[in-house]
């Protein structure tokens, strides 16, 4: 599925948000009849929530002045992706960015076949490749993109350039020309020193991100968005996966009430549970 | 060529529709996320403006964008704080 995309930000286009909407009729994910993947046709997407989180922090950092430029990347189809909508996600999702604080942006172009297999090893790739394009310093994605929950454009991007990496950043320092990366990890939290570049990716407690609100949204037209291909940047978008089957998870038996502790410890016998 | 009292009533016409124009398209856009729907915070926020578009007293007008403004910002608070509640749900086990 279309995955996040970062280069000093991070953005995903196309991650469907379903969740997030409580209307009358709040949208489920079905899955296709023939099993083959999530129905996203006609579902409101938007931004990953964790890429917001990186956009967020680059913006602050310039704010700071510790960085001069925040460039925002996403990769998708130039032309609108679903028949029941007339704009172009990719763009709208860049232009969002480009309302949070960011500079310029940059469509990587993906459409047809290979942005439905797009993944993070063909992402990363992209990134590594305008990353060294472009000179960048820090390349700042969010962790994982709740579509497919992946968590690995991040590391492959690093392992690609040959860069550190700070990953699950809670808390992100410059000091000189290196990063203080606090780490979120299980069991606590581990405070790294990694030299630049690197890439770093946000997890939820990094940072609050900004609204884009309209006034912004409207300023970010004047901004440039770039359009590169995958081809010009020597990238082959080949996958190496092949979805077999998608299916939804089982359905959530009802569950039993009990009147008494020896009920209950009587029923999780007799289910084998004890 | 306007007569002068219609003059000065278009003039107020203009100012109020200004002022009241200036804010609504904001939070017009802030409105589609709405969790009963973009339709009902729309025909709320057409009522609201509609209900006090007769008012002329500039400081009244103040307040009144005044108001705007911090609905504007409990919104931006709503959305922020749904989101960052589904993804704790979602991902962190506390």
């Amino acid at each position: 599925m279309p995955q996040k995309l970062g280069y000093l930000d991070c953005l995903s286009s196309g991650t469907p948000v379903v969740t997030l909407s409580c209307g009358p009729l709040p949208p489920q994910i079905r899955v296709k009849p023939d099993n083959t993947a999530v129905v996203t046709d006609g579902v409101k997407h938007s931004m990953n929530p964790f890429c917001e989180i990186a956009v967020e922090e680059a913006v602050k950092l310039k704010e700071k002045k510790l960085i001069k430029e925040v460039v925002a990347v996403s990769c998708g189809p130039q032309q609108a992706q679903f028949f029941d909508s007339d704009f172009c996600l990719t763009q709208e999702t860049i232009r969002t960015a480009l309302a949070m604080g960011a500079d310029r942006g940059i469509h990587v172009e993906v459409s047809g076949k290979d942005y439905e297999t797009l993944g993070p090893l063909q992402v990363s790739k992209i990134m590594a490749a305008l990353a060294k394009k472009e000179d960048a310093q820090l390349v700042i994605l969010g962790k994982q993109a709740i579509d497919d929950d992946c968590n690995q454009t991040g590391q492959m991007t690093a392992a690609l350039l040959d860069w550190p990496q700070g990953t699950f950043a809670s808390e992100v320092t410059l000091e000189g020309d290196k990063v203080k990366v606090v780490r979120e990890i299980d069991g606590g939290l581990e405070t790294i020193k990694i030299n630049t570049p690197a890439v770093v990716t946000a997890d939820l407690r990094l940072n609050t991100p900004r609204y884009a609100t309209l006034p912004n949204i409207m300023k970010a037209k004047k901004k440039k968005i770039a359009n590169v291909k995958p081809a010009d940047l020597g990238v082959d978008l080949t996958s190496r996966l092949e979805v077999l089957r998608v299916d939804e998870p089982p359905q959530r038996q009802a569950g039993m009430k009990v009147e008494t502790v020896e009920d209950l410890v009587c029923k999780l016998k007799e289910t084998g549970r004890v | 060529t306007m007569a002068n009292p219609l003059r000065a009533e278009v003039v107020r016409l203009y100012k109020n529709v200004c002022f009241s124009s200036r804010a609504a398209p904001q939070l017009l856009y802030l409105g589609r996320e709405y969790p009963k729907g973009a339709d009902y915070f729309r025909d709320r926020l057409r009522a609201a403006f509609t209900k006090n578009k007769c008012v002329q007293d500039p400081e009244k007008i103040k307040e009144m964008i005044a108001r705007g403004e911090f609905v504007a910002r409990e919104l931006e608070a709503l959305y922020y704080l749904r989101k960052y509640r589904a993804m704790k749900k979602r991902y962190y086990e506390e």
